[in-house]
Parts: C-alpha cells; sequence; structure tokens
C-alpha cells in the first residue's frame, strides 16, 4: 500500500500527539515484550509437550500452550522478533537503495533519471504481494527471501519521494552556492537534501513496516511463507484456526498481537504525518 | 488522453517482461532435478522413477542451455502461449479461463459493496465534520485497516461461520458462498474510500462556492447533487484506483482462505506445487488485470473532470 493512500486516515485535526504517542507506546509495548519474555521465560517455541497440549497458563508459559504442546508465549515473542527483524531489515535497505538511487537520478537527470524512473514504474505497476510471492519461490532461504521481496517493493516509494524533494532543491541557489565553494556530493546531501527528506522519513519507515509484517503474516496464513515449525504470526493462526472450538484463546493471541502492531505503525505514521 | 492509455499500454508490457523473467529464475531456482520434480508431481513422490523424468525431460525439452531456454521462454510468452501445466498436464489457457471468470465475480462483487458502505457513509461524515458519526467513523477505519484482509477474514470464518453457523466458511456456486469473501475484501476496501470521500465532502462542504450554493436557496439535495457530487467525484475515483491493488492482493489472499476456485487461488496453489507455467499465466492475469483495472480509472477521472485533458 502506499503512503499516499494512507494519509487520508491522517487528516483528523487536534488529537494527532495524543494518538501519536499511543502509537509509539503500543510499537514500543510490543518490541519490549519480544525481547524481554525469551530472557524472562526462556522455553523453546519449537518444544513439543503432548501432556500439555491446550494445557491453561503456568509459570513456564504464561499465554497456556498450543495443539502440540508448545509454549504460546514463546512462539508469540519468536514470532514478533521474526516479523519485526525482516521487517525492521527491509525498509532499512530499501530506504538506503531509494533514496540513493533517488538522488543520483535526480542528480544526474538525462538517461539515468529516465532508466530509473522507468524501473521504479514497472515495479510499481506489479501489486506488492506478487512481487512478494514469486520472489520467495525463487530464492531458497525464507527469511532472505522475504528480505529481498519486501525491499523489491519497498524502495520505489523512498525513491520516488527522494526524487521528487532533490529535484525541486537541486537547481536552487543555495545548492549552487555550497557547490561553487567546492562542497562535495556527501556535504551537499547532508546539509541540503537530508534535512528536506528527514521528515517524511519517520512515516514512510511506519507504513514500511506495516506493509512488511502484513505481506509475511498473509503469505504464512495462505501456507506460502514461513515454514512449520517456524513460529509465525501468520502460520500460528492458521495451525490453531482449526482448534478454535477447544481453545479459542490461543487463536486470538497471535491475532491480538498482530492487531496491535499494526496498529501502534499506523498511528506512528498517521501522527507523524499531519 | 491518448497518452495516458500508451502509458498504461507500456505498463502492461513491462508487467509481462517483469513476469516473465521472475518465473524463468523460478524455473531455474527450483532445487533438485527439474525433470524429477516435474515427474513427481505428475505421478507422486512414490510412483516416479529414472524413466519417467526421462520421458519429462524429452517432452518438455529440458536439456538446453540456458540462455536458449530463456529466449524460448520469453518468445512463447509474447505468442501468449502460456504451455501446460506441468501437473496436470492440460493447457494453461484452459485452466485459467474458468478462474479468471470467478476472480472477476469476486472482485466485482466486493467493489460494489465497498462502494455501497464506504463512500455514502464518508459523505455524511464529511457534511458534519466533527459529528459523531464523522468521530466513530475515524475510530472504525483507523481499527479496521489494522485488520489485515487474511484476518478479516479468520474473523469472520470464526464469527460468522462458526460462532453462528449462519453461512458457509468455503465454497463456490451458491449466492451464499458470495457473502463472506466479497464482504471480507469490501470492508477493507470502504474502510479506505469512506476516509477518502470523508476527507473530500469536508473540503467541498466549506469551500465557498458551496456555501453560496446553499445561500441562493438550494436545498442540501440539490446543492450536494449540483456542487457537491462531481467535486469529490475525482479525489474519490483518484483513491479508488490506487486501492484497486488492495483487491489484487486480497483476491489472492482471501480466495486461499474461502477456497475460492479464482486466479489468485490457483497462483497460490501453482507456487506451492512449484507449477511455473501456472505461476507465469497467473500471475500474469493478475498484473495485467491491475494496469487495465488502473486505465480504466484513468478513463473515470477524465469522464468526471475534462479539464484534465486541456492542460
Amino acid at each position: 500500500m502506499s503512503a499516499v493512500e494512507h494519509s487520508a486516515i491522517a487528516q483528523q485535526r487536534g488529537n494527532w500527539a495524543s494518538t501519536s504517542w499511543l502509537g509509539f507506546t503500543l510499537v514500543g509495548a510490543i518490541i519490549l515484550f519480544a525481547l524481554v519474555t525469551p530472557l524472562a521465560f526462556p522455553a523453546d517455541p519449537a518444544k513439543q509437550s503432548l501432556r500439555h497440549v491446550f494445557a491453561g497458563p503456568d509459570l513456564a508459559a504464561p499465554f497456556g500452550y498450543d495443539h502440540l504442546g508448545r509454549s504460546l508465549m514463546a512462539r508469540l515473542a519468536h514470532a514478533l522478533r521474526l516479523s519485526l527483524s525482516i521487517a525492521g531489515a527491509a525498509v532499512l535497505s530499501s530506504s538506503v537503495v531509494g533514496i540513493a538511487i533517488g538522488v543520483l537520478a535526480a542528480w544526474q537527470g538525462g538517461w539515468v533519471d529516465r532508466f530509473a524512473s522507468l524501473v521504479a514504474d514497472s515495479f510499481l505497476a506489479l501489486p506488492g504481494l506478487l512481487l512478494v510471492l514469486m520472489v520467495s519461490a525463487i530464492v531458497p532461504l525464507q527469511p532472505l527471501a522475504f528480505w529481498v521481496g519486501l525491499t523489491l517493493v519497498l524502495w520505489i516509494e523512498y525513491f520516488r519521494l527522494t526524487r521528487a524533494a532533490v529535484q525541486r532543491l537541486i537547481n536552487s541557489p543555495a545548492v549552487e552556492a555550497s557547490r561553487l565553494l567546492g562542497f562535495g556530493p556527501i556535504y551537499v546531501f547532508r546539509r541540503h537534501f537530508w534535512p528536506a527528506l528527514a521528515p517524511m522519513m519517520l512515516t514512510l519507515a511506519a507504513f514500511g513496516m506495516a506493509t512488511a509484517i502484513m505481506s509475511i503474516a498473509a503469505l504464512g496464513f495462505v501456507s506460502v511463507g514461513m515454514r512449520p515449525p517456524t513460529p509465525e504470526l501468520g502460520l500460528m493462526m492458521v495451525e490453531l484456526l482449526p482448534y478454535y472450538r477447544e481453545a479459542p484463546f490461543a487463536l486470538m493471541t497471535p491475532v491480538i498481537a498482530t492487531f496491535f502492531v499494526l496498529l501502534g505503525l499506523n498511528l506512528v505514521a498517521g501522527g507523524a504525518r499531519s | 488522453m491518448i497518452k495516458a492509455i500508451g502509458y498504461r499500454a507500456a505498463q502492461a508490457l513491462i508487467v509481462a517482461a517483469l513476469i516473465g523473467v521472475l518465473t524463468f529464475l523460478m524455473m531455474r531456482a527450483l532445487p533438485g532435478d527439474i525433470a524429477f520434480r516435474i515427474a513427481a508431481g505428475r505421478y507422486g513422490y512414490d510412483a516416479v522413477n529414472a524413466a519417467a523424468a526421462e520421458a519429462v525431460r524429452q517432452e518438455l525439452n529440458l536439456d538446453q542451455s540456458a540462455l536458449a531456454a530463456f529466449f524460448q521462454w520469453f518468445g512463447d510468452l509474447l505468442r501468449l502461449d502460456f504451455g501446460r501445466s506441468v501437473i496436470s498436464g492440460r493447457p494453461v489457457v484452459e485452466e485459467i479461463r474458468h478462474q479468471l471468470g470467478a476472480s472477476l465475480q469476486l472482485a466485482g462483487a466486493a467493489l460494489a459493496i465497498s462502494l455501497f458502505i464506504g463512500p455514502p457513509l464518508g459523505v455524511l461524515a464529511g457534511l458534519r465534520a466533527g459529528g459523531w458519526l464523522d468521530r466513530s467513523l475515524l475510530v472504525v477505519s483507523t481499527a479496521l485497516r489494522s485488520v489485515p484482509q487474511f484476518m478479516l477474514g479468520l474473523l469472520l470464518i470464526v464469527i460468522v461461520s462458526i460462532q453462528l453457523r449462519w453461512l458457509p466458511p468455503a465454497g463456490y456456486g451458491q449466492v451464499a458462498h458470495f457473502i463472506l469473501p466479497a464482504t471480507t475484501l469490501a470492508l477493507g476496501l470502504a474502510a479506505v474510500s469512506a476516509r477518502v470521500a470523508r476527507d473530500a465532502m469536508a473540503g467541498v462542504a466549506s469551500s465557498s462556492y458551496y456555501a453560496f450554493g446553499r445561500w441562493k436557496g438550494l436545498d442540501e439535495g440539490q446543492v450536494f447533487r449540483r456542487h457537491g457530487l462531481r467535486n469529490i467525484g475525482v479525489p474519490l475515483v483518484t483513491f479508488i484506483g490506487l486501492q484497486l491493488v488492495m483487491l489484487v492482493e486480497g483476491v489472492v489472499v482471501i480466495e486461499s482462505i474461502f477456497a475460492w476456485p479464482g486466479i489468485g487461488h490457483a497462483l497460490v496453489h501453482a507456487i506451492f506445487g512449484r507449477d511455473v507455467p501456472m505461476v507465469q499465466a497467473t500471475a500474469l492475469m493478475l498484473g495485467i488485470g491491475f494496469v487495465a483495472l488502473n486505465a480504466l480509472v484513468d478513463l473515470l477521472t477524465h469522464w468526471i473532470d475534462p479539464r484534465g485533458a486541456q492542460r
């Protein structure tokens, strides 16, 4: 999904600061949960124990157990770690690639610019999930496949915004003066381009993370993403769906976690935008 | 106008090329002996032997060099020759013809439901910006966009099919089977279009020409039809165009969840079985479909606001 389309949500005036803080708190709490609980309650997320199938919470597994007697809390924490790190890595790499190509295209102009824009346009014409799905069938290692696929999807937004911003600035008197004084491209980027780009970065990163987490979970849910027994949010949902009647809480654990991660990221992005 | 159509046509070609390259890479990246894998897909992993693999290798001409294979692959794609499914052995075109129909039915139903829910609610909220409807709509649509489509489908199955037993959770052929998958897709779309309609309407309703329309004595209905509708039309249609990507991505995921015999379901199955010709054809249908939908949006915005053409 593009940032433009998300922006509609952010238009409500007045209480944006509080919703943005709510978003930061939510995302922060979830990251803390993913990092700390495996240390506080060390349990192997793949260790089965058929005595504990759908057993209630105990000290070793405060969220209870799943259909194979694995600790739900351990699985949830590891699933969140996986999704957040793939999403974070994809956002980081796509921002570096997108900004670099965007600056290059706007600065060089000519055929470099035309070629870069053509490549970006062609990737834009392919729905993101489709691209991630096809790359995941090519690259053998699943986390790597998601990272590559999501980077291919997410870099476009960075590229387009960077290119537009730099094109606006490149002929400004300030940039011209810097270059006449003999400053190199790195100084010009830091001094002139980055201040124009920085305010957009938080929004783009939050939307990018949300898109990435949604794609990983969606493909996991339809069994073409991460493979069992890896703990992953979408995979946990599809594994626990047949046991909904026996253990509704077990199914709701990954559902609620996914909802709050995405809500937090959307609120952060919405707040930063307005 | 002609330029816009030409741009979309070029885009469609590039999409086809991209999918051609990706599926070719997919073919090459398959682990192990490709002939063995295809034979296993056809006859089952227990029944496959070297003779069967050799027969497949002869039949599909798998011994040629990578570059020759790529040009053959690409030539076939340009002639729209998708070949045969390596699993069922039937021509791919035959397989996707029915699936395309099923997908179009589902997507059409979803779009219709979302247009019925989203824009009217958004317009009502926008007319009274800051009112109770506006505020509750903001909360609902913020919550809805934090629920990925597949999770919405999951929740609807759990609540409507398992708890209440009102509707079948999956299947195809009756009207009842339409309701859950189409509603799932529609709710996600409606959440966005309601917000866009609300913002556009709030902008128009606070404009001076709208106030003047009221001031000269038009009633609410007249001023909305004469001065509101067309002015909110352009941003609305443009944004619906942007969110069509949600529809195409949604078709892939939602069809798989509800066992809907469409293109998206076929794509996921083909990826799972590494049936590359089917992956190529289904991905191409989805990609070209997306471009075609965008072209339709271009035409529609031009029809609503012809001023763009004169610039």
